[in-house]
C-alpha cells in the first residue's frame, strides 16, 4: 500500500536550475507518455525506477514539445523542422548531455535526426537505461516469484530494432524477472510491425483483408504468452487492442518493461 | 580463318552492344537529385565483400540461398573458362592452357563441371518453384507478364548454356578417347564428369557427328554468353553487376534516420531569426527554395535510389516482409521499385528520343504509383532489412509522402488534424502544451 503513497518525484529542468542544480540525465517523457493514459502509466513506471535508483534526472514537463517524428514520417518536414529546431535550443540552453527516452520514435528522432541540425547529446532507449542499472547493480530485482512460471514474449519495436538494431537491451533486462522469456516467430530483425509506426497510430489503415496489430497478435498467442512486453506506447496500445480483439484480456497482458521491471522490484 | 573473323565480329559486337546499353543506363541514373556517398570507404568495401559478393543477406532463407549459390560460383567460375574461349576463339587454338597448366587445368575444368551440375539442378528446380509451387511473392500481380516471361528466359538460357558446356566437353572427351581431338595424342582428359559421362551418351557418334557437336557447344556457349550479357540491360538479371555497386553505396546509418531537406531547414531557420529581412534580395550564390519539395517524378529521387531501381532483382523478399502487403493492403515495396525503374527507362528514353527538355505529362507519383500504396507504409524497414542487395524503398515512399504532403497539401484527413496538433500545440493529439506535466500528480 504504502508505495501507492509514496510521491514520485519529478521535477523540471527549469526548477531544478532555479534551485542551482543541474540533471545528470533528462527524461524526455514524450506525447503518448504525457497525454495517453495508458502511456501515462509506463511515464510513472519509469519515474519509479530512476527515483528507486536515486538518478538525478529532470522532465521539461510544459516546454516539451513533440520530437517531431509522426510529422517527418507524415512526410511535413516543415512541422518537423519547426518542431526539431526549437527542441534543440531548448536542449542546448539547458546544457543537456544525456537523455532517456520512453518512447522509440521519439529516441530514433532525437539520437539520429538532430544531430545534423545542431544537437550535441547521447541519447538512450529506456530499456537501455534500466539494463545499465541492473547491470549496475543499482537496480535490484527481488524476485518474490511474481512471474514463477510465466511466459514473457518480447515484440521488437521497429525504431528500437530494426531502425536503431537495439536487440538484445531489453531482453537482457527481461532474463533478470523469474519468467520464461519466449521469441515469436518472427522476433529482432525479422519482428513484425504493430501498424503504428510511419504515422499510422493516427489515421485508419488502408484498406486490405487483416489489421496489421491482430496479425502481430496472432504471433503472440501462438507462443503462448502470459505476457507481451513491449518498449513503445504506441506498439503497447495496438498490442492491448490486438488482445481484446481475440478477449484474452484475462489471460495475456501488455506490458511495458519499465512496468514489468518496477512490478518485479516493488516499487 | 573463317571461324575466326565471325568470332571477332561476335566479341566486337557482343562487348559493344553491352556497353553502349550501360552508358545508357549510367546517363539515367544520374538524372537522380546529389547525395554524397563517399564517405567511409573502407567500411563500403567491407559491406560490399559481405552483403554483395558474400551473399550474407541471402542467407536468412538457406534453401534458396545454397541453390542461388551454386548458380553463382558456376558463374563466376565458369567466367574463368571465358577467358580460354576468348584465346581459343581469336588464335584458333583448342584448349589453349590445358599444355600450359596441365593438372591445373583438369582441377579448373573438374570444378567447372561440379558446379554447372550443381547449377543445373538449382535451375531446374527455381524453374518448378517459379511455375509450379505456389510461392505466394512469385505470385503476386506485380509478376505477371514481361517480369515473369524475364524470370523464366533467364533460367531456360541458364539450361543452354549448361547443356552447351556438357556437350562441348563430352564430345570433346569421347574424340580424344579416339584420338580424334584437335589436341593432339588420345586418352582421357580426367574432367570429373565428362570423362564419366562420355562412354555413356557420347560413344554412340561417329567422329563427324561429335566434331559438330563439340562445335555446337563450343559456339552455343559463347553465343549464350553473348546473349546473356546483352540480356542483361533489359532484364532483372542485371542484379549480379548492380548488386556490386548499389550495396557499395548502401546507407551506413542507422535504417530510422531520415535525412533532413537542408532547403527546409534554411527557411525554418530564417522563420526564427528575427534580423531576418524577408525582402532582402538573396546573396549571390545562395541556394534559392527547390524547383520542388520531395518526389513526383523519378527525376526527384536521389540517384541512389535510381541505381537501386535497376539493382532490384523482383525477388520480392521485401514485399514477402511488409506488414501492409502481408494483410493485403495494396502497397507492395518490390513494385515500387519495378514502378520506379520502368518510369526511368521511359524518362530515359523520352529525353534521348525527344531531348532533355521534353515532357509527357505522366509521373511517377499518379501515373505509376498511387497514392493508397505509399500511404500505407508503416515505414517498418522490414524492406530494407530484408534486400539482398541493399535497396532501400523507404526513402522512395518517404520523398514521395513529402511531395504529396508538401506540395500538393493532400494528407489523410486523420493525418491532417495530427498535423495541425503539432503545428499548434506541439503534440498529435489536441492537449495544452502547459498540461505535459499533469500525469505526475495524476
Amino acid at each position: 500500500m504504502s508505495k501507492e503513497i509514496t510521491k514520485l518525484r519529478v521535477p523540471t529542468v527549469a526548477e531544478m536550475i532555479a534551485n542551482n542544480e543541474r540533471p545528470d540525465i533528462l527524461f524526455w517523457v514524450g506525447c503518448a507518455g504525457s497525454f495517453d493514459d495508458r502511456a501515462k502509466k509506463i511515464s510513472k513506471a519509469i519515474v519509479k525506477i530512476l527515483n528507486y535508483c536515486n538518478i538525478k534526472f529532470a522532465i521539461l514537463g510544459p516546454e516539451e514539445s513533440c520530437s517531431g517524428d509522426p510529422a517527418k514520417r507524415a512526410g511535413n518536414e516543415f512541422a518537423f523542422m519547426m518542431q526539431a529546431i526549437q527542441n534543440i535550443e531548448l536542449l542546448k540552453g539547458y546544457e543537456i548531455q544525456k537523455i532517456v527516452t520512453g518512447c522509440p520514435h521519439c529516441f530514433n528522432t532525437l539520437k539520429n535526426e538532430y544531430p545534423e541540425l545542431g544537437a550535441d547529446f547521447e541519447v538512450v532507449h529506456h530499456t537501455q537505461l534500466i539494463n545499465q542499472l541492473i547491470r549496475e547493480g543499482r537496480l535490484l530485482l527481488k524476485g518474490g516469484g511474481k512471474f514463477d512460471g510465466k511466459k514473457i514474449t518480447f515484440h521488437d519495436p521497429c525504431y528500437l530494432g530494426r531502425a536503431n538494431d537495439v536487440y538484445e537491451a531489453p531482453r537482457e533486462v527481461l532474463e533478470k524477472l523469474d519468467a520464461e522469456l519466449v521469441e515469436m516467430k518472427r522476433s529482432k530483425a525479422k519482428g513484425l510491425c504493430c501498424g503504428a509506426g510511419g504515422a499510422q497510430m493516427f489515421k485508419e489503415a488502408e484498406k486490405g483483408s487483416k489489421e496489421i496489430n491482430i496479425e502481430r497478435t496472432e504471433d503472440a498467442i501462438e507462443v503462448n504468452a502470459d505476457y507481451i512486453a513491449t518498449g513503445c506506447p504506441f506498439c503497447n496500445t495496438m498490442m492491448t487492442d490486438g488482445i481484446k480483439h481475440f478477449e484474452k484480456e484475462e489471460k495475456v497482458k501488455v506490458l511495458d518493461i519499465a512496468e514489468l521491471i518496477a512490478n518485479a522490484a516493488d516499487l | 580463318m573463317i571461324s575466326q573473323l565471325l568470332f571477332f565480329i561476335v566479341l566486337v559486337v557482343g562487348f559493344g552492344f553491352f556497353s553502349f546499353n550501360i552508358s545508357k543506363i549510367r546517363k539515367n541514373i544520374s538524372l537522380g537529385k546529389p547525395l554524397d556517398r563517399s564517405d567511409k570507404k573502407a567500411e563500403r568495401i567491407k559491406t560490399t565483400l559481405l552483403v554483395a559478393l558474400g551473399q550474407k543477406k541471402m542467407f536468412q532463407r538457406i534453401v534458396p540461398a545454397l541453390l542461388h549459390l551454386f548458380i553463382y560460383v558456376a558463374f563466376l567460375f565458369t567466367s574463368t573458362e571465358l577467358i580460354e574461349i576468348i584465346a581459343d576463339g581469336i588464335s584458333g587454338s583448342h584448349r589453349f592452357f590445358l599444355s600450359k597448366l596441365g593438372w591445373v587445368y583438369v582441377l579448373l575444368i573438374s570444378t567447372i563441371e561440379v558446379l554447372s551440375a550443381l547449377a543445373f539442378i538449382s535451375t531446374l528446380y527455381f524453374l518448378v518453384r517459379r511455375n509450379l509451387l505456389q510461392v505466394p511473392r512469385f505470385k503476386m500481380s506485380e509478376m505477371t507478364g514481361w517480369p515473369k516471361l524475364d524470370g523464366n528466359i533467364i533460367l531456360y538460357l541458364e539450361i543452354v548454356l549448361l547443356v552447351c558446356v556438357f556437350t562441348m566437353n563430352g564430345a570433346d572427351e569421347a574424340l580424344f578417347l579416339q584420338g580424334k581431338s584437335h589436341v593432339a595424342g588420345s586418352g582421357s582428359f580426367g574432367f570429373l564428369i565428362s570423362s564419366f559421362t562420355a562412354p555413356y551418351f557420347f560413344n554412340y557418334f561417329d567422329v563427324e557427328t561429335l566434331i559438330v557437336l563439340e562445335r555446337v557447344g563450343w559456339w552455343g556457349h559463347i553465343l549464350v554468353v553473348f546473349g546473356f550479357l546483352n540480356y542483361l540491360p533489359y532484364s532483372k538479371h542485371f542484379h549480379i553487376v548492380m548488386a556490386f555497386p548499389n550495396t557499395y553505396f548502401s546507407n551506413l546509418n542507422s535504417k530510422g534516420a531520415f535525412n533532413n531537406l537542408s532547403s527546409v531547414k534554411e527557411e525554418v531557420v530564417k522563420m526564427f531569426d528575427p534580423s531576418f529581412d524577408p525582402y532582402a534580395t538573396p546573396a549571390e550564390g545562395e541556394q534559392s527554395v527547390p524547383d520542388r519539395f520531395g518526389a513526383k517524378d523519378v527525376e526527384d529521387l536521389t540517384w541512389k535510389s535510381l541505381m537501386d531501381a535497376y539493382t532490384c532483382t523482383e525477388c520480392g523478399r521485401c514485399t514477402s516482409a511488409c506488414p501492409a502487403s502481408q494483410t493485403g493492403k495494396l502497397l507492395s515495396p518490390r513494385k515500387i521499385i519495378m514502378d520506379t525503374r520502368d518510369r526511368l527507362e521511359e524518362v530515359g528514353a523520352n529525353k534521348r528520343i525527344n531531348g532533355p527538355d521534353f515532357k509527357d505529362n505522366k509521373s511517377l507519383l499518379g501515373d505509376y504509383i498511387t497514392e493508397e500504396e505509399i500511404w500505407a507504409c508503416t515505414s517498418c524497414n522490414a524492406c530494407v532489412q530484408e534486400c539482398p542487395v541493399s535497396i532501400d524503398p523507404l526513402s522512395i515512399i518517404i520523398d514521395l509522402r513529402r511531395y504529396l504532403v508538401m506540395e500538393e497539401s493532400k494528407v489523410p484527413s486523420e493525418l491532417a488534424g495530427m498535423l495541425t496538433n503539432i503545428e499548434n500545440n506541439g503534440a498529435p493529439w489536441q492537449f495544452a502544451q502547459a498540461d505535459r506535466k499533469n500525469w505526475v500528480d495524476e
